[in-house]
């Protein structure tokens, strides 16, 4: 697995051999399940699907075939696409301005208690109103349609960092804390070498959260907001389809809108697991 | 790996009476009310192997962190006759501390680790290499500098541990409970190893413990505490007539001496039940 181990294991190498053969033999079938089941799950849905529009004779109008979806992505791909990178934009925006935003002001609150005191209460009751309430305000406020769904979008996705960002930022070991003082590091270093690295498993969730809520607080604020024309987002294509009974092309869009969610959560993951795969237990294996 | 600290080397016999740093008069009330140390005073001379003996809750931690700068005294004087002494009152890098646990940043490689006392001091990556794969092999962890802490097994992080506090080259080395974790072959193994630093370098250690059989081992003075105040209660001078190895752990001579410490302990221990 690592260096240390295997060099400690040497001495004992001819002993385990056997079973290390066996060991990697399991890891491969494994290795192979682990990709195909979620994919034969994932078509035996869609089966499914398909066997109840068949079976029902249920109308297109009402639900479309698989079949018709995949062809409304392909034919409304013109349509779809622009609405699609609308969404990413606000998104990815919304999600990189709230981890600036949400880091930063973590590492600002846990200064001193006196600034906590002063600025939780508005992240408390920022997070705390439903966004779909206040998201026709931003509408009146905001110079475009645009910048409110960002807005609406950074508000969600903020505070799950912010609130991460904090427990992390304060749960140093105190040791750790003592052998920096103890060597005179100021507080630069502190943050830098210290409290920054510690706080990572915390980001990492903050991550993983913000990022989900960010394409859902995308959709939703396009939903209240409303928006139209070159602009226009998933929703607004969901919602137009769903007027004009086009069926087969909200699909689509929705289908677009969980890929995108998955893809998500899937890049999230991935940089949790980069940051914390040497050395924190929630990204490690566990062996007995 | 002799010279990790080539600049002391044991002058126990030179200048015995050197003084690194000596207490007077501390005291320590915590902010719950508990009189932790009552009028403390202690010399520690260079080259000594002291241990700081008592029952728990007789302030000998307390004692150590003091003299380390963590937690001011209430009262009471830290002087440092022969360092140079920094804003805080505290002798620049001369002063390696062991933690009772490991203490290593889980995130960071051992040489990482290893390297923190002297990247807080500015010291750059490449500059501080030779002196990090000095510091680990001096505890025989030379091939394990990319391996990180949780890869380790107990004993190895306190060599890791301990690595680090020798890494700035200190003249004085506070252990606190180093190996009061760790079971009893690792820890007599890390007793010889702790032993051989401290010949080979001359480093000064003030060593906390509650074992009698630890500090009678390692020590060349056991300074016992008493508990309710924590107070000094006894000032021992151990002397051996050969090495501290393996067979002066089953010789009459350690014997004697576990012997007198543990008496001196138990009257400590008496003192602090009274409560007088």
């Amino acid at each position: 697995m690592t260096d240390a181990v295997q060099t400690s294991n040497m001495s004992e190498a001819g002993t385990d051999s056997a079973v290390a053969i066996a060991v990697a033999r399991t890891g491969t079938v494994e290795k192979i399940l682990r990709i195909v089941i979620p994919f034969i799950m994932v078509a035996l849905a869609i089966g499914l699907w398909q066997l109840h529009i068949t079976v029902n004779e249920v109308p297109r109008y009402i639900m479309p075939a698989p079949g018709d979806v995949i062809a409304a992505l392909y034919t409304d791909w013109g349509t779809l696409s622009p609405s699609l990178l609308v969404t990413l934009r606000i998104t990815f925006l919304a999600l990189g301005i709230a981890l600036v935003g949400g880091v930063g002001l973590a590492i600002i609150l846990v200064q001193s208690k006196w600034i906590e005191l002063a600025i939780f209460p508005f992240a408390v009751i920022l997070q705390v109103t439903p966004m779909i309430a206040i998201a026709p305000l931003l509408i009146i406020y905001m110079p475009d349609t645009q910048s409110a769904l960002l807005t609406c979008a950074f508000v969600v996705a903020f505070f799950p960092i912010l609130s991460n960002m904090v427990a992390g930022l304060k749960s140093v070991d105190h040791n750790l804390l003592n052998l920096f003082e103890l060597y005179g590091a100021n507080r630069w270093q502190t943050l830098l070498y210290l409290k920054l690295p510690a706080s990572l498993p915390y980001f990492a969730a903050g991550l993983r959260i913000g990022g989900g809520l960010s394409l859902i607080a995308a959709v939703v604020a396009e939903f209240a907001a409303g928006s139209a024309g070159k602009g226009a987002g998933l929703a607004f294509r969901l919602l137009e389809s769903g007027y004009r009974l086009n069926y087969p092309r909200l699909y689509a869009a929705l289908i677009l809108l969980m890929v995108t969610g998955v893809a998500i959560f899937a890049a999230t993951s991935l940089i949790a697991w980069l940051l914390l795969h040497r050395w924190h237990e929630s990204a490690m294996k566990r062996e007995n | 790996m002799t010279d990790i600290l080539e600049a002391a080397p044991n002058t126990a016999e030179t200048a015995p009476e050197r003084t690194v740093v000596s207490m007077r008069n501390v005291s320590k009330l915590f902010s719950n009310g508990t009189l932790a140390l009552k009028d403390m005073s202690l010399d520690v001379r260079r080259g000594e192997f002291l241990s700081l003996l008592g029952p728990s809750g007789c302030g000998k931690s307390t004692a150590l962190r003091i003299i380390a700068g963590l937690g001011a005294a209430s009262s009471g004087s830290i002087d440092w006759p022969s360092s140079r002494i920094n804003a805080k009152g505290l002798p620049e890098g001369d002063v390696g501390f062991v933690f009772q646990e490991p203490t290593l940043m889980p995130w960071a490689s051992v040489f990482d680790n290893v390297y923190l006392p002297l990247r807080l001091n500015g010291m750059s990556k490449s500059g501080a290499r030779p002196r990090i794969m000095e510091a680990l092999a001096s505890v025989g962890l030379s091939d394990f500098e990319k391996s990180y802490p949780r890869e380790l097994s107990g004993g190895m992080k306190m060599r890791v541990s301990i690595a680090r506090a020798l890494v700035t080259k200190p003249r004085l080395l506070l252990m606190d409970e180093p190996f009061a974790a760790l079971d009893e072959i690792t820890r007599q193994k890390l007793n010889d190893d702790v032993l051989r630093l401290w010949r080979e370098t001359g480093i000064t250690v003030i060593f906390v413990t509650h074992s009698v059989f630890e500090s009678a081992f390692l020590s060349n003075r056991i300074v016992v505490m008493r508990a309710r105040p924590g107070q000094v209660c006894a000032d021992l001078a151990i002397e051996t007539t050969g090495e501290r190895d393996a067979n002066y752990r089953t010789s009459e001579e350690y014997r004697a001496t576990t012997d007198r410490v543990s008496r001196a302990l138990q009257e400590a221990i008496m003192l602090g039940a009274q409560g007088q």
